[in-house]
């Protein structure tokens, strides 16, 4: 795994030095080994923070909304879920992408912090990659499977945009249901989906990172952010959007959401928010037919195409009662 | 209807729009037939106005139900709002049956102008399906804690 971190290093100090791209949009290190965020580089000499491992879990494609818009030509390394984003976005006319130089990087699934925790490793120092396990501070060893990213068991595989592609091992495993959790909740009654609901959403706090993280939450006034809208901001007394919040902003990104998973990733009280879009997407496959968002930029989006025979609001089979 | 309402006086908010639904609901009145005063309509220029928004909003502001009229499929004035709309509503209405919200709560009826027969049989309906319901209290707060 080592290999592909000096491949990416040199990737990308070729790409600045030849002039090719003006700047680099990838990960630096932060102060712990699991302490990783997105940067932009502007010289090779800045490269020395940067780092691609398997803490590098950030979708870096909404920053391509800013970043390709400055002047000259930035490069980004994209891992195949980021590459549905940035499809997705181009699709919307969100990015400028003669302005954006795609390596697609391969990805092995990332990491999450707190699945380390659970296996009581305790301070994790450093953390020697593999393709199927991990050293954890150079003793312990980890199956891969088990400190994953919940949406890294599930693994779209390949770039569906990319200028060159930066891949040593393809990635073999990932092929779980990704709708199995769905399933399950759509079998319980009502009341204990109303129970599990409830406790979940109740976490919140509002912090807005699902929204700020999300590559598909793009506009640049927000109903949650703007006073004249029907729901009020944030400092506002109203009780509204606090509790809809999560309904809504789910629905805003539906059809468009390309379950990057970058939702649950964030959130701070880990609700399972990927389970809503993926209700949205699984509703949409199921009523509309088989579609994924960012795949084909030719294709119409669901909500925004209709046939005469669609599915009445009333008819729809839905949950147990 | 009296009998069912006398606990409970269930507030229903009903968007219609304004080439067929509100039409049907004026002609119902000038037919004079009745539907529970306790359906507010609400006047939209199309029912693709309709937010998802607008319903949540709704029951927050205290709706016990909330149904939306719209011309029939096909015969939209602006020609496919209605189609728009369908799409949008079914997937909100699943969606809050995944959350466990009753799904009889929220509904979809397509009444033309000249149906005020029709608008009066399904607002009486509505009505009557929420009051078996009763108060609204799962939509009101997601979050609320008993």
């Amino acid at each position: 795994m080592q290999r592909l971190e000096v491949a990416f290093l040199e990737k990308a100090k070729e790409l600045l030095s030849s002039g090719q791209v003006n700047r680099v949009l990838a990960y630096k290190k932060g102060e712990f080994c699991y302490d990783v965020s997105p940067a932009v580089f502007y010289s090779v000499e800045e490269l020395e923070n940067a780092v691609y491992n398997g803490f590098c879990g950030a979708n870096l494609s909404k920053y391509l909304i800013q970043e390709s818009k400055k002047e000259g030509k930035v490069a980004v390394f994209l891992k195949p879920c980021d590459t549905y984003s940035f499809n997705q976005l181009i699709k919307e006319h969100r990015v400028n992408r003669e302005n954006v130089y795609v390596v697609g990087i391969e990805c092995q699934g990332k990491f999450s912090i707190e699945k380390f925790y659970k296996t009581g490793v305790g301070f994790v120092a450093s953390v020697q990659e593999d393709l199927d396990s991990v050293l954890v501070n150079g003793e312990t060893k980890i199956d891969r499977n088990a400190v994953k990213l919940e949406r890294c068991l599930v693994c779209k595989k390949q770039h569906v945009v990319y200028d060159e592609l930066l891949v040593i091992n393809e990635k073999k495993d990932g092929d779980l249901d990704r709708f199995e959790m769905v399933k399950k909740l759509e079998a319980m009654t009502a009341d204990e989906r109303f129970a599990f609901w409830k406790e979940q959403l109740s976490k919140c706090i509002r912090c807005n990172a699902c929204r700020n993280v999300c590559p598909a939450c793009t506009c640049t006034k927000c109903v949650f952010d703007n006073d004249d809208s029907q729901i009020s901001s944030k400092a506002n007394a109203d009780s509204f959007e606090e509790k809809l919040f999560h309904i809504i902003r789910a629905f805003h990104v539906a059809g468009r959401c390309t379950d990057c998973g970058e939702c649950s990733r964030v959130c701070p009280q880990n609700i399972p928010l990927h389970l809503l879009n993926r209700k949205y997407i699984s509703d949409i496959n199921e009523f509309y037919g088989e579609f994924e968002a960012g795949k084909d930029i030719a294709q119409k989006g669901p909500l925004t195409n209709y046939t005469t025979g669609d599915i009445e609001p009333n008819d729809f089979k839905g949950g147990n009662k | 209807m009296q009998e069912l309402n006398k606990e409970h006086k269930p507030l229903i908010v009903a968007f219609c729009c304004n080439w067929c639904s509100y039409a049907g609901a004026d002609l119902a009145g000038s037919s004079r037939l009745s539907y529970p005063a306790n359906v507010k309509i609400i006047r939209v220029p199309c029912s693709c106005r309709v937010n998802p928004t607008f319903i949540l909003k709704a029951f927050q502001k205290g709706a016990d139900g909330v149904i939306l009229c719209g011309c029939h499929p096909g015969d939209c004035h602006y020609t496919s709002g209605n189609y728009y709309a369908r799409r949008r509503m079914t997937l909100l209405f699943s969606m809050l049956d995944y959350l466990g919200i009753e799904r009889e709560r929220t509904r979809v009826e397509w009444v033309s102008a000249a149906e005020g027969a029709k608008f009066s049989k399904v607002m009486n309906e509505f009505a009557k399906t929420i009051c078996e319901l009763g108060e609204n209290k799962r939509l009101e707060d997601l979050r609320c804690k008993d």
